[in-house]
């Protein structure tokens, strides 16, 4: 077959129709502190991984609840678990809890 | 309690105020300067007074109905003449004393008015965009307001999913609104919670730019939002409502914070409709010779030490003549237009 060198993107668009948020859910359940989060930024700008990786809470969770795990994951899997953002975050979210929950949460899913 | 009558200065027996528009502020003012001797009209151009509020199920923060608020003042306003179903025609200034001149000819000579006549609710047809008015489901935080008050929310089918669109015709150059209409973030999340208390299975989503929860008890709100309720927060503004062939919505934004497209199907989309001017402020204040603003609220001349004073002697505001306000600030405004009328007249 000739290649034309064509290929279809994938989309970037979050659906909530078609999305899948049940690690969010779960993990809600277990640390309901997750719902909380205003994204203001102060983890991840308190975040000594993020100048070396993308690592970012709040956009992790974020992603999460808009179903789009694969990517939340790959933002926590660098997260040393210093606890920097549990001490930064104005809504006393218990950053390290919900990471550990996340990615436990991720295991038991597979 | 000191009685008016042990209070007042008997000279302010004679003297006549006129508190122009029936709302919060104008019942308010009207029965401050009663309470401080005043003849007090009240003049009102719907057939009730109450204003806005008679429209409105419940405020927040903490529910209270907006009907007792209502019934609050008018089972206490006796010595408060209320002319409803009235405009003002004409007034003439003569040294101390205005006469106006009503749409049924009525001639009242006053000392002062104080100007209450509020805001309008935007027309969210003019957001087409929105569908207000084409879909079913599309509807405004009117709207939403008058379904809880005659009930029949419970009426209609549980919605499985809901959406609230914060600032229609706020913050929008393309429709002559630049303002914040200040109350509508905290109307949405408190329909949000509504919404929720109703149906608790229902997702709430609400769409908004900015969360102005500034007063006390109002991020109490959002966190209640959040935590109890679980209503979903986006940040984005809606920029198109569409029907599929099922009569869902189909709602475009973008997720601002994830910085991608968004697109979710609703059954039901709430408008928070912005306040804006009253249309009737450009001819009351050609009227009055008072100023109005840019945004067409009428423009006080010392907003920051004078909120309630105009650029006329007798002439003075309450409420959001002057742009958005709560109910709350509407009352405390009213009670401050009364004093400096009495201020005013006391010393004359």
């Amino acid at each position: 077959m000739t290649e034309f060198g064509f290929k279809l993107s994938q989309s970037n668009r979050i659906d909530l129709d078609e999305t899948d948020n049940s690690v969010f859910k779960k993990v809600a359940i277990i640390v309901p502190d997750i719902k909380l989060c205003f994204n203001c930024g102060s983890c991840s700008a308190s975040c000594t991984s993020t100048h070396f990786k993308r690592v970012s809470f709040r956009s992790a969770i974020l992603l999460l609840n808009r179903g789009h795990n694969k990517e939340a994951i790959s933002m926590l899997k660098s997260c040393m678990l210093c606890g920097k953002c549990i001490l930064v975050c104005p809504r006393g979210i218990d950053t390290r809890n919900i990471i550990i929950n996340i990615l436990k949460a991720e295991e038991e899913m597979k | 309690m000191v009685s008016p009558s042990e209070n007042l200065n008997l000279n302010n027996m004679y003297k006549n105020v006129l508190v122009l528009g029936g709302g919060v502020a104008g019942l308010q003012a009207a029965s401050s300067l009663r309470d401080l001797g005043y003849r007090v009209t009240l003049v009102e151009k719907g057939e009730k007074p109450g204003g806005h509020l008679n429209n409105w199920d419940r405020l927040y923060p903490g529910n209270i109905t907006s009907s007792s608020v209502i019934d609050g003042y008018l089972s206490n306003s006796q010595g408060i003449r209320i002319l409803t179903n009235t405009t003002i025609k004409s007034a003439l200034k003569s040294d101390k004393l205005l006469t106006v001149i009503t749409s049924s000819s009525e001639e009242i000579t006053v000392s002062a008015v104080i100007i209450t006549t509020g805001f309008s609710l935007f027309d969210a047809t003019i957001k087409e965009e929105y569908g207000y008015g084409l879909y079913n489901g599309v509807i405004t935080n009117a709207d939403l307001e008058s379904l809880f008050i005659s009930g029949k929310i419970h009426n209609r089918e549980k919605p499985s999913r809901v959406g609230f669109v914060h600032c229609v015709g706020s913050r929008d150059d393309k429709v002559c609104n630049r303002h914040c209409s200040k109350i509508c973030c905290m109307t949405a999340v408190k329909q949000a919670c509504e919404i929720k208390e109703i149906w608790p299975e229902t997702e709430a989503f609400c769409f908004y730019m900015d969360l102005r929860m500034f007063g006390r008890g109002y991020e109490d709100l959002y966190y209640e939002a959040q935590n109890k309720y679980g209503v979903n927060f986006i940040r984005g503004r809606v920029s198109e409502v569409g029907e599929d062939e099922n009569g869902k919505l189909v709602v475009k934004a973008e997720d601002t914070l994830t910085s991608r497209p968004l697109k979710i199907s609703l059954d039901m989309l709430v408008l928070m409709s912005g306040m804006v001017k009253n249309p009737d402020n450009k001819a009351l204040s050609a009227i009055f010779e008072t100023s109005i603003g840019e945004d067409g609220f009428f423009a006080q001349p010392h907003p920051i030490v004078n909120p309630t004073g105009s650029s006329s002697t007798r002439i003075f505001f309450a409420g959001s003549a002057t742009g958005p306000k709560s109910v709350a600030e509407s009352v405390n405004e009213a009670k401050s237009a009364a004093l400096s009328v009495h201020m005013l007249l006391s010393n004359e």
